[in-house]
């Protein structure tokens, strides 16, 4: 057997789990900071309490769950086999839970010893997970475009941390760095290189998979991710080039491809064989709907000097980005995916397979719907914020209470999976 | 045509006639739910049993691999085969709701069992029995 092909199902159930635990009450954070912060959060993209939320639901919520994600996705779809995952899980996550709140707390405070203090911690955390998941990702005899694109984003996700670093230090410091072109790039790294380029690469899988929809075009895959990547090495092009149409030119094309990608999402869906939807369905519904108004929205605000001159413009993306589209998107497999390994990793202690409850008694349906309509209650609540200073502080108080269930949801499937481990366990004992 | 392509073809079958089982049984509808479910169940079968019977074999005595991907996989098959008996059970008294968290966990349970087929194992099979005739044999099964 290759040496490096993985065909164990899953890593202990506690390496995914620790992260998925952690990631909602990050966003709870946010929320709550924003309800405390008030109007003055939204007024730009610069302010302390907006970059502090920024961090909370990139590093908190984004990072711990994708990492999560993907220790359990890496053997399962592309044969990977990370090295001691259980190990680097319990280094990586409570390293990136102490980073993400020292930075926070740094850019919240304009505190520079915090922020020193993150730099090391993220390059360390991410540094570690990023060898082990790109040695996984180099070592599989496996192929196809779901591989190349999670290369390319754990690629992102390096040039991101660096840049973050960078900028980190320079807020420190004071160094003299071009901080704007900067931060425009590392935001693109992180959403686009980063975030998008492993939302795409996993829904290649995950959309056909749940939904029984038609598979992402050929065409569509082996272009998608290469031409975001150019598309990103362009966008950088910025620093170097002292143009103002630079971004412009960059900018285009770019909203035109995160255009492609969730119009053909949505219109694979649409055309779905299984017909029932769920929460993951629906949730990944709004995140498309998010993806398709933000790059709408990005070229309207590139059309129209006037509003694109607004700084309410980048937050009213930054809302449709963060909370639209990635807290959608991840919340939705979230509630795939647990209750999937409770069930997985119960019918592995032996008992008979009657014995072992399905998915669908892991986390009760209603609450997952619910919370989804109170998740989209709060996306809406938090774009009429961004031009409506009097609603911040009901938006933030609505984040806060959809994560807040979120949290009690995973909480919840977590501790059924305990209760029927134990009678699982006494009942083989038992026999 | 490779070796495993009508393996291939025949996920994408079995994925139109799990979708109309589910539907129906989700709408109460159970004798249309209940003939869908028995093609499924029945060409969930023989898709197994070819594996089991003819590519596996062939690919462990080509590879020398006997425990390896095709012991996970045959694992995996008895647990399909469970969950199969379980939505028998439920359609059998009725039950909605046993039979659509049977039909969900089935549904992920199979999706990624062939992902994995599909992905590794398959090309590894096509590696390694390029020039036999096992191909021709698993498309006569599943025809």
């Amino acid at each position: 057997m290759h040496p490096s092909l993985s065909f164990d199902q899953a890593p202990p159930i506690s390496v995914p789990y620790r992260f998925f635990l952690a990631a909602p009450w990050f966003g709870v954070m946010a929320g709550i900071l924003l309800a405390w912060s008030g109007p003055d959060a939204f007024a730009s993209r610069w302010t302390p309490e907006a970059l502090a939320l920024t961090h909370l639901i990139a590093l908190g919520f984004m990072l711990q769950a994708m990492s999560g994600a993907l220790f359990q996705f890496i053997p399962v779809a592309v044969g990977g086999n990370v090295w001691r995952p259980k190990l680097v899980a319990n280094v990586v996550q409570p390293l990136l839970l102490l980073a993400t709140l020292l930075l926070v707390a740094g850019l919240l405070f304009s505190q520079p010893t915090l922020l020193s203090a993150a730099v090391p911690l993220f390059l360390l955390a991410v540094g570690g997970f990023v060898i082990v998941v790109a040695l996984a990702l180099w070592q599989t005899p496996a192929t196809g475009m779901t591989l190349w694109a999670m290369r390319m984003a754990i690629g992102g996700l390096a040039v991101t941390v660096l840049l973050g670093s960078l900028l980190a230090e320079s807020l420190a410091h004071g160094l003299s760095v071009p901080i704007i072109e900067l931060t425009n790039i590392h935001m693109a790294w992180g959403l686009g290189g980063w975030g998008l380029m492993l939302l795409a690469g996993v829904s290649y899988h995950v959309v056909p998979m749940f939904q029984l929809t038609r598979p992402f075009p050929l065409w569509f895959t082996r272009g998608f991710g290469p031409l975001l990547l150019l598309l990103l090495l362009a966008w950088s092009g910025q620093y170097f080039l002292d143009d103002l149409r630079w971004p412009l030119v960059a900018g285009f094309p770019l909203l035109l491809i995160l255009a492609a990608y969730g119009g053909m999402t949505l219109w694979l869906q649409y055309t779905r064989r299984r017909k029932i939807h769920d929460a993951t369905s629906m949730y990944f519904r709004v995140a498309m709907l998010s993806l398709l108004a933000f790059a709408v929205s990005g070229a309207a605000f590139f059309l129209d000097p006037v509003i694109g001159a607004d700084p309410r413009s980048v937050v009213w993306l930054g809302v449709l980005a963060f909370a639209g589209v990635f807290v959608s998107a991840i919340t939705g497999m979230m509630y795939k995916i647990t209750p999937f390994l409770n069930w997985l990793h119960l019918q592995r202690l032996g008992a008979p397979m009657s014995a072992v409850p399905n998915m669908k008694k892991m986390i009760p349906a209603d609450a997952m719907t619910g919370q989804l309509r109170l998740h989209v209650l709060a996306v809406l609540l938090l774009l009429i914020a961004v031009w409506e200073p009097g609603v911040v502080r009901l938006a933030g108080v609505s984040f806060a209470a959809s994560c807040a269930w979120l949290g009690w949801n995973l909480v919840g499937a977590i501790r059924r999976y305990q209760g029927f481990r134990d009678q699982i366990r006494a009942s083989v004992l038992h026999h | 045509m490779s070796i495993t392509t009508p393996l291939f073809q025949h996920h994408k079958h079995c994925d139109e006639i799990f979708a109309d089982a589910e539907e129906a049984c989700a709408n109460g509808e159970w004798t249309a739910g209940g003939e869908a479910f028995a093609l499924l169940s029945n060409q969930l079968e023989a898709h197994f049993s070819s594996e089991e019977e003819l590519l596996f074999p062939a690919f462990e005595t080509a590879t020398g691999m006997t425990s390896g991907p095709t012991e996970v996989m045959r694992g995996e098959h008895r647990q399909m085969r469970d969950l199969l008996a379980q939505m028998q059970g439920a359609l059998a008294s009725r039950d909605g709701d046993a039979f659509g968290g049977a039909a969900e966990t089935l549904l992920i349970l199979m999706q990624q069992h062939n992902m994995k087929e599909e992905n590794i194992l398959y090309p590894m099979c096509d590696n390694a029995l390029g020039s036999s005739d096992v191909g021709a044999a698993l498309a006569e099964r599943l025809s």
